[in-house]
């Protein structure tokens, strides 16, 4: 019988009180939001905070909005609702994409995309995703709130930015024309963790490659991101040959472990061949063509 | 601390530690047995009930988060002494063996039906993914739940119910 450690539980009513509480409970208080990390990793006591900080009651961070410039996603959005989002998909497919397979139905029904982000697994989807597509995180604390390029986030695995005393609040990303992304995984079943994933934004001026995001997840990519493949592509032709260039560039740079989901070749190779596989989808996206 | 949740339409108030998980609370202070504790790492979905309009993990939530919510279980299904078409579907297909998964098969499956009255075969498969049984083979599960489906559709217009389409 797996069961959390005995924890002291308070319910945060706005942003204001979460702030407050987390002021009061000092650096062993932990948010509790979807609880979908949090609480199995209490059940195994890889993590064991002395007080709960549970901000489900703050619908307020719960919301998808379009402005002219941004796409923005409160962090109390739940995984599905970011799935069944017509404007997130038509902006971003490659958020669609993840979304798809993360976890399971149940599992996105509750699980949220800001819990996802603190939880900072270095196999989780998303973050390659907000990588890919040059996110930023937006982070209140008392006074005010600061603003974290999503390729700052993490400083490293299961550790953000976000001091005790702070709480990520809204994900911004950037709308601009003319773009396609796609986001492709390898995992063992399906709802698992990736073996390995990539995601990739791409803007086209004619053939050439005006932009291009892409992340990578599970791999020990740095900031779950292939930089020296983006400088590659920048101001290529959009062909098979230089996606596949760009695939072995990103292979080369990630750090991949070998572990229980596989070989650190098998990862490597997965970070060129996804990189590709997603180059082309995004490709496919941007020229209007079934993807 | 002090909850109050209200399960199938009853409020219960109960005194219980921040610590205890919503499938605990509902099978040992309340006694609603009916919700299957199983792999108790949020993979397996015995433990699926409805925190008020969404099915979840109950061994992934604290009875606290339900505070001032609603829960429905399996116990809540059936209405003025009739089960639920998807409780009938289950029975009318042989959609289960052992019965484990079911409560939480169930409750996923209602779900969908009120959200999509007609689902195909796929999206009956990918409602249930992430639940699990070891008896069916998951054939006639999802026999159960297109059983459900013609049963209620045949019940909004004209014809027999259940009838072929």
């Amino acid at each position: 019988m797996q069961v959390p450690a005995q924890v002291e539980y308070e319910k945060a009513a706005s942003v204001e009180h979460a702030l407050a509480l987390l002021a009061r409970y000092g650096p062993e208080a932990r948010v509790l939001a979807g609880g979908h990390s949090l609480i199995p990793m209490m059940k195994l006591r890889l993590a064991q905070p002395e007080t709960l900080i549970d901000i489900n009651g703050l619908t307020e961070l719960a919301y998808i909005r379009v402005t002219d410039a941004e796409l923005l996603i409160g962090a109390l959005t739940r995984h599905a609702e970011l799935l069944a989002s017509v404007p997130a998909a038509e902006h971003f497919a490659i958020l669609h994409d993840a979304e798809k397979v993360i976890a399971d139905p149940v599992v996105r029904n509750w699980g949220t995309i800001g819990g996802s982000l603190c939880q900072a697994d270095p196999s989780e989807d998303l973050s390659a995703a907000f990588a890919a597509l040059k996110a930023t995180m937006v982070i209140c604390r008392p006074g005010g709130t600061r603003t974290v390029p999503a390729r700052g986030f993490h400083t490293g695995p299961f550790e953000t930015v976000v001091g005790p005393g702070e709480l990520l609040t809204e994900i911004r990303i950037p709308v601009r024309a003319g773009g396609g992304s796609a986001y492709e995984k390898v995992g063992r079943r399906v709802g698992d963790w990736p073996v390995g994933a990539a995601g990739v934004a791409l803007w086209l001026d004619g053939d050439t490659i005006a932009d291009a995001g892409i992340g990578l997840t599970a791999v020990g990519a740095k900031n779950f991101a292939a930089a020296e493949a983006e400088e590659f592509l920048h101001g290529a032709i959009a062909s098979e040959d230089n996606f596949a260039r760009a695939g072995q560039v990103a292979a080369e740079h990630c750090r991949p472990v070998s572990d229980q989901r596989g070989p650190a070749a098998y990862k490597r190779h997965l970070a060129a061949e996804l990189t590709v596989r997603a180059l082309r989808r995004a490709l496919r996206r941007v020229r209007g063509e079934a993807a | 601390m002090q909850i109050t949740v209200t399960v199938n339409d009853a409020a219960f108030t109960r005194d219980v530690e921040p610590r205890l998980l919503l499938i605990h609370f509902l099978r040992d202070d309340l006694g609603l047995t009916g919700s299957h504790w199983g792999c108790d790492t949020s993979n397996c979905g015995a433990c699926v009930v409805w925190l008020d309009e969404t099915p979840v993990k109950s061994c992934t939530v604290l009875a606290a988060m339900a505070d001032g919510h609603r829960v429905r279980t399996v116990e809540g299904m059936a209405a003025g002494g009739h089960l639920d078409p998807v409780q009938q579907g289950f029975t009318q297909c042989h959609g289960l063996q052992c019965g484990f998964c079911t409560p939480g098969m169930m409750l996923t499956a209602r779900w969908l039906l009120d959200h999509n009255p007609d689902p195909t075969a796929e999206e009956i498969r990918e409602a249930l993914s992430g639940q699990v049984c070891r008896c069916t083979g998951y054939e006639n599960i999802v026999r159960a739940v297109q059983w459900a489906s013609r049963h209620e559709a045949a019940g909004r217009e004209p014809g027999p119910a259940g009838g072929t389409r």
